[in-house]
């Protein structure tokens, strides 16, 4: 009587499911087939009076606690945080990097306290009745803005990732890194951002005809500064106010940040209080000595901001365990710095043979793009790749292009295929194929 | 984007700056040169934005010592932090060593860096006259600059760099 109280999902069988490609992979019409059916074919089932007694649960039988101000996860979600790394240990804690753990998350929006954190000397903590954004250099007349004046602007709102430059660098260490999903490439995030037109601001203050660059400047310990073609800033830069629709947090640069749609998120200045118009670009520090990318011929390219097309299988990844053979969804994140995504193929025999995974829409520019593909796996040992296509044609390549075009000890701006193996235990590890 | 189309939207700006102004939020305040010489600190790589002050390798040793060397190293070969110092030569090896002497292509970023952003328990605590100072010793520590010569607003910006011409500009090599 108790059992089967809910309707089972009556996803197509894996039985009805045309292989799509090799070691198990399914075509993804067969997983949008089974949607149709649950949708069309649910139906509850009456319930017999004296279960509501029987098959009491604990939950049901008294009152559940009252409200709360702001709402937490819940007490049985372990371990679901950022893998916190701060490479010069305590006499420099606040330079380092916290990971998104990629692996634990679905959908394709980052809860703000799970956003990847990049600092370079700690997070700042600005009291916004003392902060300001002051633009001047060549403008014909110089402008400051406190929040309370922002605020009234007319705001946007954009689903917008952010990577860091390095993000991934694990990767392009010797030995393929055994460590989980997120912490390889969790340093990319993605938000909906709203926030001001940086143009309108500009505007306003009036762009001298003789500039090209923005200096746009934090205010936390580190004064951060990067330089910022100007093109991209009367493009479609944003100061953001708010993420996912609360106030950004500290570590996101409260009050205020800079976001560069698809650009390098070391780019995007958090606390941000300054920015100058110029000539040419002031030659940061983070420009210059960081976020350049030595080639192995020893030239370094400099100015390299859009982040590269790419991908990555976030379910199933190290840090998750298959349960035995059968039928698994394998899903994962994709995203260009330069536009949307148009396709990503998945392969389950490490690149022999690929198919087309479906895309969850909205497909953004820019932004973070949910692939998914059925897979029934027959319990061998198999090699998971996915591989993006963006719109303007550019292709993820695989490990050994990459590495062949930066060598082996550049970290920034790393973007090949990744490659998981599945053991006959279920378990995942980091290979490069 | 091309310089062109970048100065074509810039004059777009400018035009739609004639149009909005007024009919736009406009709530930004005037900020006046006072105000903006106390915050605009950052210096070009012709030197522009550089204070007055001086400092020698003389100065900067005992500074350095009391101040970087725990981190950096006393001769800049790094320890928590990274090296400042070593490295010219090995860029095109398979063991590329970054420093401010092998890799860094302008003398001002250092001062502009030091200003901003060191000590790091304690940026911006120095005078104009200590960074020059510690500008010069970590230009000594890479044989750049020598034991007496003086670092300031002429000197620094002509100090060449090693490795000046070692960079390629993506983001114009992008826009042709």
């Amino acid at each position: 009587m108790t059992r089967e109280l809910l309707p089972q999902p009556r996803f197509a069988s894996v039985s009805d499911a045309t292989p799509a490609a090799g070691r198990g992979l399914l075509s993804r019409r067969a997983m949008l087939k089974g949607a149709v059916a649950l949708g069309a074919g649910s139906v509850l089932p009456a319930y017999a009076a004296e279960a509501h007694l029987q098959g009491a649960l604990p939950w049901q039988q008294a009152p559940g606690r009252p409200f709360s101000g702001y709402g937490q996860p819940s007490k049985y979600i372990t371990g679901l945080e950022r893998s916190i790394v701060q490479p010069f240990g305590p006499t420099a804690a606040g330079n380092g990097v916290s990971f998104t753990p990629l692996h634990l998350l679905r959908g394709t929006i980052t809860p703000a306290g799970l956003h990847f954190e990049r600092h370079h000397n700690g997070v700042a903590d600005i009291d916004p009745a003392r902060h300001q954004l002051v633009i001047h250099g060549l403008v014909t007349r110089p402008l400051k803005f406190s929040l309370d004046r922002l605020v009234r602007y007319p705001m946007v709102s954009r689903m917008l990732f952010i990577e860091c430059s390095g993000n991934s660098f694990r990767n392009t260490l010797a030995e393929a890194p055994q460590v989980t999903c997120g912490e390889i490439h969790g340093l990319i995030s993605c938000s909906e951002w709203t926030g001001v037109p940086l143009a309108l601001l500009l505007e306003e203050a009036g762009v001298d005809a003789t500039a090209r660059w923005v200096i746009a400047e934090g205010a936390d310990a580190a004064t951060m500064a990067r330089s910022v073609p100007l093109s991209k800033a009367l493009d479609d830069a944003m100061i953001a106010l708010w993420q996912n629709g609360e106030p950004l947090r500290p570590e996101q640069g409260y009050p205020m940040r800079l976001v560069l749609p698809g650009f390098e998120g070391n780019m995007g200045i958090k606390w941000l209080h300054r920015i100058k118009l110029a000539a040419g670009p002031m030659q940061a520090r983070d420009e210059t000595s960081h976020y350049t990318d030595l080639l192995p011929d020893g030239k370094a390219l400099q100015f390299t901001f859009p982040m590269g097309v790419k991908s990555v299988i976030t379910q199933p990844s190290p840090g998750w365990a298959l349960q035995g053979p059968g039928y698994y969804e394998i899903s994962g994140l994709a995203w260009s710095g330069v536009d949307g995504i148009e396709q990503v193929e998945v392969s389950a025999d490490g690149g022999a043979t690929w198919a087309v995974a479906a895309l969850e829409e909205p497909v953004l520019a820019r932004s973070l793009t949910r692939f998914r593909l059925p897979w029934r796996w027959d319990g061998a040992p198999a090699v998971l790749m996915s591989r993006a296509h963006d719109r303007r044609g550019q292709v993820q390549p695989p490990r050994a292009e990459w590495i062949g075009r930066y060598g082996s000890t550049q970290r920034y701006h790393y973007n090949a295929v990744q490659a998981w193996r599945v053991e006959p235990d279920g378990t995942l590890h980091n290979v490069y194929a | 984007m091309s310089m062109l189309k970048a100065q074509a939207v810039s004059l777009v700006s400018a035009a739609l700056l004639a149009a909005t102004a007024a009919a736009g939020p406009d709530l930004g305040r005037p900020v006046s040169d006072a105000e903006i010489a106390v915050i605009d600190i950052d210096i070009a790589p012709d030197g522009d934005g550089l204070p007055r002050g001086e400092g020698t390798v003389v100065d900067g040793i005992d500074l350095y010592m009391d101040k970087c060397a725990a981190c950096h190293g006393p001769r800049g070969e790094g320890v928590t932090a990274p090296a400042l110092a070593g490295g010219l030569g090995s860029l095109a090896t398979a063991k590329p060593v970054r420093t401010v002497g092998s890799y860094w292509p302008y003398a001002t970023t250092l001062f502009d860096y030091i200003r901003r952003a060191m000590p790091y328990d304690r940026p911006m605590s120095l005078t104009n006259n200590e960074t020059y100072a510690l500008t010069a010793y970590i230009l000594w520590l890479n044989d750049i600059v020598g034991r007496k010569d003086v670092m300031d607003a002429q000197t620094l910006p002509k100090v060449r760099m090693p490795n000046r011409d070692g960079f390629v500009n993506g983001w114009d090599a992008e826009s042709k």
